[in-house]
């Protein structure tokens, strides 16, 4: 080969790989940059006064002249929302049967959303749930309200060869001549006085219960949830994993029955996450009766059991990695095998392991099947681990940020309404799995710079 | 590499005084009788009778493969680490044969240390490294442990060097002083024997002269085995030199007379550099 096409050969295959790096980050961008956007969007948000008003009533958070006077100045602007539907109503009694029945139907559907962006009108018993005692509590939210409000949505079925086309209508003009006409204007002009919006940090978002199963209030349970099942989970493996390394490494010979055993390890490491779900009910929960139901126990058992196979196989390579001649200065000076593995051949394999751990932390933080049947309930209170009866609070279930944020993505009554509930989830989730492992990774580099000398 | 015949000029130094010719017979500390190791079905050291005497040292040489490392690591049992490795014969220390199966290995090797080809402490300080033997002898107290540590790190002549940085990672030592370190924690547990595979190989020719006068000075307290490639400095650091060639002992001999006026053919080509 010619020293010149070398050349070009090395310089662009240089090029691919650092393309290929620039993709990977360019992707990674594309993937973290929107979550952390929204997710951010849980914690900071204009909130409105109906948040506010929410806040001082259900958390006793903020002060109570402050949000009075508001809730008066916003009551003022809504005023003629409420006079204007009652005049309506008044005019609608004296129209003809068929008239009316034209605009009852209507008229329920704007007093529905009124409802739903303003809140309950003043005068109506207060609703039971927390969710329908309050208007809506974040200005994007608020305006979206607003929007079906003053436009509704009709298809258009005129051309019968294609499919219907989404057309809006002003609902003012479904109104026109009648005595509500006026309303839709009032609550364009007069949207920002009714709801008065306010640049909020919620940071409690963090610290909180979630209230009226999400719709407000924060993600605490499932935050602590997570932390305890992938601790749980490492409790579990990494002592096992390690210890099944070393046998294998250290002690099983060639045969076959061992050899089987690895490939069995190895499989095992790529089997399917639900399988290893329906596994831990079968046998923690119905066989071993570890509890009795779900709880942190059987889900951190379960979690151990699908990242196992990641931490023998992290955990082998490492104590292969250590250089034979510590082992034989080791049992050189006397010590017994069982020491030499302790004193020498751990300690220096340390910083390969915890990078197996690392990896199967983020793994088990994240995994949602295994903790669906074993652990993780949609709502629930926040686990107190350190309270007299220790066993009692890890027997119970325990909301887990995997499984609540597939819970709001799909089986939430009101996905919509809370959509900015599941991408805090996930901003948090993700921000968690980093930080675990960013305190993994400096414990690695602190451990081989021991080493190092 | 062209290599020609050399002019092999060796340098074989005065006989000791107190050596003499029938110590190995009068004071054996080692005492190999038709000894042989086996890796699978090739024979490694095959039958080999000869005795280490006591505090003296005693060099192995013999070109790479002749199983001279084998024959040593086969005196504190370092070949069980060996999948497929097996003796035969008899290998006697303190009357008693080391490869019955009742005995202690691990009190075995406490008993004859070792010093490997490359410096090997361990990834702790220098103070752990000496440490690690006593220890796993039980001593734990504070005191006693630091006059151990002295004590051997004096004796292996390091001790000047590292008595302000006995905290310090052993790796950050110079090779040298790994090995000097390795030789220390060597002595730590007091052993009766020394055994050192080829312990300057892989050192520069000035931590070579340090080893070697170290091991002069180690003479008469410890029953030294060296195993080396190079025949100077076999001629120059021991009292009895055994030379293996494919596994068997060709001759063994008084340093000097080896060196000088060799009894085989064989021995005298491989001295004289004719192959090997």
């Amino acid at each position: 080969m010619r020293r010149s096409t070398r050349k070009l050969i090395d310089r662009s295959f240089s090029g691919l790989g650092v393309m290929s790096i620039v993709l990977m980050a360019a992707a990674l961008l594309v993937i973290l940059a929107p979550i952390f956007v929204r997710g951010l969007g849980a914690i900071f948000f204009r909130g409105t006064v109906e948040f506010r008003r929410m806040q001082l009533e259900q958390f006793e958070r903020g002060s109570r002249a402050a949000v009075e006077e508001e809730t008066a100045a916003a009551a003022a602007a809504r005023a003629p929302v409420y006079r204007m539907l009652a005049e309506f109503e008044e005019e609608l009694s004296a129209m003809a049967a068929e008239e009316r029945r034209q605009y009852a139907g209507q008229l329920r559907e704007v007093r529905e959303l009124v409802t739903e962006l303003l809140g309950p009108a003043p005068g109506t018993p207060a609703p039971v749930l927390p969710r329908d005692q309050y208007g809506q509590t974040r200005w994007d939210r608020a305006r979206f309200k607003l929007d079906l409000l003053l436009q509704r949505t009709e298809y258009d079925y005129s051309d019968a060869a294609r499919m219907g086309r989404e057309v809006r209508v002003d609902r003012a003009r479904d109104f026109a001549g009648t005595r509500l006409e006026p309303l839709f204007d009032y609550l364009r002009a007069h949207a920002r006085e009714m709801l008065r919006p306010r640049l909020t940090a919620y940071l409690r978002f963090l610290t909180d219960a979630p209230l009226d199963s999400h719709f407000f209030g924060g993600i605490w349970p499932a935050i602590l949830g997570t932390l305890y099942l992938t601790l749980g989970a490492m409790l579990f493996a990494l002592p096992m994993g390690v210890i099944s390394a070393v046998y294998l490494v250290e002690y099983a010979g060639q045969g076959r029955l061992i050899s089987l055993l690895r490939t069995c390890v190895s499989t095992l490491a790529g089997v399917p996450s639900i399988v290893f779900a329906l596994f831990g009910l079968a046998f923690f929960i119905h066989s071993l009766h570890v509890t009795p139901g779900k709880s942190i126990i059987a889900g951190s058992m379960t979690l151990a059991a699908l990242i196992l196979p990641t931490i023998i196989r992290a955990s082998e390579e490492a104590i292969r990695a250590v250089p034979e001649t510590y082992k034989e200065a080791a049992l050189s000076l006397g010590a017994g095998k069982w020491r030499a593995v302790i004193t020498v051949i751990l300690p220096a394999s340390l910083p390969g392991i915890l990078t197996g751990t690392v990896i199967s932390m983020g793994r088990a933080a994240g995994e949602t099947a295994p903790i669906i049947f074993t652990a993780a309930v949609s709502v629930g209170k926040a686990v107190e681990l350190f309270q007299a009866r220790f066993w009692e609070a890890l027997a119970q279930p325990t909301p887990a940020l995997p499984w609540n944020i597939y819970n709001l993505a799909t089986e939430h009554e009101a996905v919509d309404e809370i959509r900015h509930v599941q991408f805090g989830m996930v901003f948090v989730l993700v921000l968690l799995v980093l930080l675990l492992n960013a305190a993994a990774i400096a414990l690695r580099a602190r451990v081989a710079r021991r080493l190092r000398g | 590499m062209v290599v020609t015949t050399p002019t092999f000029d060796l340098v074989v130094p005065e006989r000791r005084a107190d050596v003499r010719d029938d110590a190995p017979l009068e004071h054996p500390r080692i005492v190999a009788r038709e000894f042989s190791v086996f890796y699978g079905r090739t024979e490694a050291v095959v039958k080999v009778t000869m005795n280490f005497p006591h505090g003296l040292v005693t060099a192995v040489i013999g070109p790479s493969g002749c199983g001279k490392s084998t024959l040593l690591r086969a005196i504190n049992r370092m070949n069980d680490l060996i999948p497929g490795c097996r003796t035969g014969g008899e290998l006697i220390f303190d009357g008693q044969d080391i490869y019955k199966p009742n005995v202690d290995v691990a009190a075995l090797r406490q008993r004859i240390g070792m010093v490997f080809q490359k410096p090997n402490p361990f990834p702790k300080s220098v103070f752990d490294n000496v440490a690690y033997g006593p220890r796993i002898l039980g001593i734990q107290e504070r005191g006693s442990l630091r006059d151990i540590v002295e004590r051997s790190l004096s004796r292996a002549a390091l001790w000047e060097e590292v008595k302000d940085r006995l905290g310090d990672n052993a790796l950050g030592l110079s090779g040298g002083q790994q090995q000097r370190l390795c030789i220390a924690r060597a002595l730590a547990v007091d052993p009766d024997v020394l055994l050192m595979d080829e312990p300057t190989s892989a050192l520069d020719p000035r931590s070579t002269a340090r080893i070697e006068d170290l091991i002069g000075e180690l003479r008469g307290q410890y029953t030294i085995v060296i195993v080396t490639h190079n025949m100077q400095q076999a001629a120059r650091v021991s009292d009895f030199t055994a030379f293996l060639y494919e596994g068997l002992l060709i001759e063994f001999d008084v340093t000097g007379k080896l060196f000088t006026n060799p009894g085989q053919k064989q021995t005298e080509d491989y001295i004289t550099g004719r192959f090997g």
